[in-house]
């Protein structure tokens, strides 16, 4: 199984994939640079995010902003930014493909000349309100935040979050953005793909005509910073919660890595579906908790494993954290069962064959083929990638739990409403995030 | 070639679109039946529509319906819940229940070769479920616990508490969760009740949707629901009562719920507006997508883009069977929440006043909803979803073919007259989830009257 595709690389480095669908009267657009919030430094976080929203704002050829024009001819756009990549696409009617090509190709070589401060201060604002709407105004919303930050040193560039701290972002300032757009947002370090309804040749030559006189900028060296955690850390953070959750993080591999399959099962076994493991034991049966969540988180450098589970009206987390712990340790001596493989293996199938529904946002065909493209460099990594899946044993998800999970220390976060510090793991110190 | 930068691109004309052919075929039981062949991946999807969602919630008993499709899947013909879930997870399908104001909607999405496991499952766990009392308490639980997570989410108490304002006691006046203390008293038997008295056949409508041909989607439909058969109950609903008008005026023009300490305003704004089936509803559409309905809409270049107070506002015409809402909802700055409700119902009364719509602006909304408009077709689940939308509105089964047409011909006048119609400044009611103490010196200002402080008793 594959997304059929062809690939070229432009004499400035940009790499175009095209993919032909053409189901729908439509072609996705999509655009990734190798830039995320782990490119920044310290005193200046959340400055690829907010980068991403000053691509939005017009360029010199057409400084009216983005959205008016693709959105009159029928197109649907986003963005998104993470710690490894920032994202951007179109879907547009295959009649505005010219359009959508013009509109990527005039941001990629020519933001920087439209650009005000009046914009940029406009935007700065639009991201401290996006801030305040997603972490600080929501539930757990800051948990993450404080996670990362006790799983990685302040060195390491997934310490701090793609949104940035509040106080970095109000120090942005505008001639930061020329060091940032000239050092990352350029052909060589971007992929392009199309996806929909083309024809490979044409969509081709078009992507030579519109981004094929750009030029390549710097060679940007790969970040790579290891990342360890000495020992296990407990921490707590009072928030305005009415149920206590317990988050536990271990650092995991890397997308791709040995092991990262085998643990994107584990987490299913343990968490995903009424079946799993501590769903059917805390919520099911005994009723201790109400949710329990568990994913592999794996990027670029290094992943995090992770594992969340809400408390039912007055149940104190330590008799969660020992119910979980309880379960990682017996996966590691046992393995799943022979159902658990066989379920999580359909499962994996039926999901990577409904990854072909769409071709374009979010996880649409086009999104894939730029992600395989980034980071292995093989835009046709589809099959070997479901592969992987397919070959995950139950010794060794058990060797991978082992060693990642329960040998290696982790860091504990106890979310409690405020004033209940008593339902927290005991000995846990307090974190707080501005 | 080089490119000319001095001009966009003219997008080229529309390729042609074939919208998806709906097959019928009705059940003696009163079962009725669509099929929609869809050729793309070996994916099928198919969706049981039931009528009545939880307007019909008795009004003593807020959160039954939501509560018995819930516990659908929680046991059925005797197997426990880890049965069912085992077997959804086995063909690797998706399995969901949605329960909105006007319907239950049970779907599930497999891969082809596993269409008749799904279409069993759905069969087995709307006809025979276990409704046992177990599963009911444990459910339950969980309801009551979320319920009390809602009161630390600003966006759930703004939703619950605009419904109150603008509905009150009419079957559209809570959302489907229900109430703690409706929860509380609420039996197992009750749901027994409720399920023979809304899971029935007759009114019904089983869609699906695979690439296989439509007579073999619908023989296989019917070889599988044709014994389904209503049992007796002692419960009566009204599926009328959704149908009858909300209250005149709402209860308050300007409501409060104090948030102390938010970081943000959490917003709503809007009245009790107009039924689906309203002839304007075409013009609706031009006018949301001008007001608020997309990224370049009046509101949001305004809030967002001009002044920074949002990170961003939408509005909708969310039409139902009976009377729906229009709605406007935003989070904005603590600190701005006073000139940003007075910007945003600047906005509502100018489009309908001082400032209408213009021909190019109506243009515009029109072919971005237009040109648009074959994205919404492009999966097996969503045509399964688009479908069922048609039988829930008694909508022709050309409707999708025939809605650019009807959209090309809205005109600024058609738009102009609508905003008046639709969105009269003299009703809209504004509620606000926020720090009362540091916004309260501004809502004297905006010319709503007293504010009214409401609780989160949920």
């Amino acid at each position: 199984m594959q997304i059929p595709h062809t690939k070229r690389t432009l004499s400035n480095g940009l790499d175009v994939i095209v993919h032909e669908d053409h189901q729908l009267p439509m072609v996705a657009v999509n655009i990734w640079y190798h830039v995320g919030s782990k490119n920044e430094r310290p005193g200046r976080t959340g400055f690829a995010h907010l980068f991403e929203h000053l691509m939005f704002e017009g360029s010199e050829h057409h400084d009216h902003g983005y959205f008016p024009p693709l959105q009159r001819a029928g197109g649907l756009l986003n963005g998104s930014t993470s710690v490894d990549r920032t994202n951007y696409w179109e879907v547009v009617p295959t009649g505005a493909l010219d359009l959508a090509l013009w509109m990527e190709s005039d941001r990629m070589g020519y933001l920087l000349p439209a650009l005000t401060d009046q914009k940029f201060n406009n935007q700065r604002d639009v991201v401290l309100n996006e801030r305040r709407q997603n972490y600080e105004n929501r539930p757990y919303g800051l948990a993450g935040i404080a996670l990362s930050s006790a799983m990685f040193s302040p060195d390491h560039p997934y310490h701090w979050p793609t949104i940035g701290s509040a106080e970095d972002i109000r120090a942005a300032r505008l001639d930061h953005v020329r060091e940032f757009f000239q050092n990352y947002y350029h052909p060589a370090n971007a992929s392009l793909s199309l996806a929909g309804d083309v024809e490979t040749e044409q969509a081709l030559e078009l992507a030579e005509q519109y981004f094929g006189s750009l030029p390549a900028g710097p060679k940007v060296d790969r970040v790579r910073v290891d990342a360890t955690l000495a020992e296990n850390a407990s921490l707590v953070m009072e928030d305005r919660v009415e149920l206590p959750r317990l988050y536990i993080s271990w650092h995991s591999p890397a997308m791709f890595g040995v092991d990262d399959a085998e643990l994107d099962i584990v987490a299913d076994v343990l968490a995903h579906g009424k079946t799993s493991r501590l769903y059917k034991t805390l919520v099911y049966e005994r009723r201790v908790a109400t949710d329990v969540s568990a994913y592999q988180n794996s990027r670029e450098m290094g992943g995090v494993f992770q594992i969340a589970c809400t408390a039912a009206a007055g149940v104190a987390l330590p008799e969660l954290n020992t119910a979980i712990l309880t379960a990682v340790m017996e996966l590691g001596n046992s393995g799943p069962t022979a159902a658990e493989i066989e379920r999580g293996i359909a499962q994996t199938e039926a999901q990577f064959i409904y990854r072909l529904q769409t071709i374009g946002g979010f996880g649409g065909k086009g999104d894939q083929l730029n992600a395989y493209n980034t980071w292995v460099g093989n835009p046709g990594y589809f099959d070997a990638d479901r592969q992987r899946y397919f070959d995950v044993t139950s010794s060794g998800a058990a060797a991978a739990v082992t060693r990642w999970l329960v040998k290696a220390p982790s860091v504990s976060l106890s979310v409690v409403p405020r004033g209940s510090r008593e339902l927290a793991l005991p000995g846990a110190a307090e974190v707080r995030v501005s | 070639m080089t490119i000319d930068r001095t001009r966009l691109p003219i997008p080229g004309a529309d390729r042609p679109f074939r919208f998806p052919r709906i097959a019928r075929r009705s059940l003696p039981n009163g079962l009725e039946l669509r099929a929609v062949r869809h050729r793309a991946v070996p994916i099928v999807s198919m969706v049981l529509l039931v009528p009545g969602g939880s307007s019909v919630d008795p009004p003593d008993c807020h959160g039954l319906v939501s509560m018995t499709a819930g516990l659908l899947d929680e046991g059925s013909k005797g197997q426990s819940a880890l049965d069912i879930a085992d077997r959804v997870a086995r063909i690797g399908g998706e399995l969901d229940i949605d329960v909105g104001m006007d319907a239950v909607v049970v779907g599930v999405t497999t891969l082809d070769r596993f269409f008749e496991t799904g279409l069993g499952l759905i069969h087995e766990i709307v006809t025979a479920p276990n409704l046992a009392n177990d599963d009911f308490n444990r459910i339950r639980n969980l309801r009551l616990e979320r319920l009390k997570q809602m009161k630390d989410h600003a966006g759930a108490i703004a939703e619950r508490a605009f419904a109150r304002v603008l509905y009150d006691s009419h079957p559209y006046g809570h959302l489907s969760l229900g109430s703690e203390p409706a929860l509380t008293s609420m039996t197992v038997d009750v749901t027994r009740a409720l399920h023979a008295a809304l899971f029935t056949p007759d009114g019904s409508t089983l869609v699906v949707v695979g690439d296989r041909a439509e007579d073999e989607l619908l023989d296989i439909a019917a070889t599988m629901f044709d014994s389904w058969r209503p049992t007796a109950s002692p419960m009566t609903i009204d599926r009328a009562a959704a149908l009858t008008p909300p209250p005149a005026s709402p209860s308050a023009g300007l409501a409060v719920i104090a948030r102390p300490g938010a970081a943000q305003s959490e917003l709503r704004i809007g009245h009790a507006c107009a039924p689906r089936s309203t002839p304007d509803y075409p013009t609706l559409l031009i006018l949301n997508s001008i007001l608020g309905g997309e990224f370049v809409s009046r509101l949001n270049l305004n809030l967002r883009e001009s002044k920074g107070y949002t990170y961003g506002v939408r509005t909708g015409f969310n039409l139902r069977r009976g009377i729906g809402p229009f709605v406007m909802q935003t989070s904005v700055g603590t600190d701005v929440t006073g000139p940003a409700i007075h910007e945003a119902l600047n906005e509502i009364r100018a489009i309908a006043d001082a400032r209408p719509a213009t021909p190019d602006e109506v243009r515009q909304a029109f072919a971005s909803l237009s040109k648009g408009y074959p994205r919404g077709f492009e999966t097996a689940g969503q045509v399964a979803r688009s479908v069922a939308q048609l039988a829930l509105h008694n909508l022709a089964d050309t409707y999708f073919e025939e809605f650019v047409p009807r959209l090309a011909q809205v005109t600024a006048a058609d738009v102009g007259a609508a905003a008046q119609q639709y969105l009269p400044s003299d009703r809209m009611s504004v509620v606000i989830v926020g720090d009362l103490d540091k916004i309260h010196g501004a809502l004297p200002g905006l010319g709503l009257g007293p504010h009214h402080v409401l609780t989160t008793d949920f």
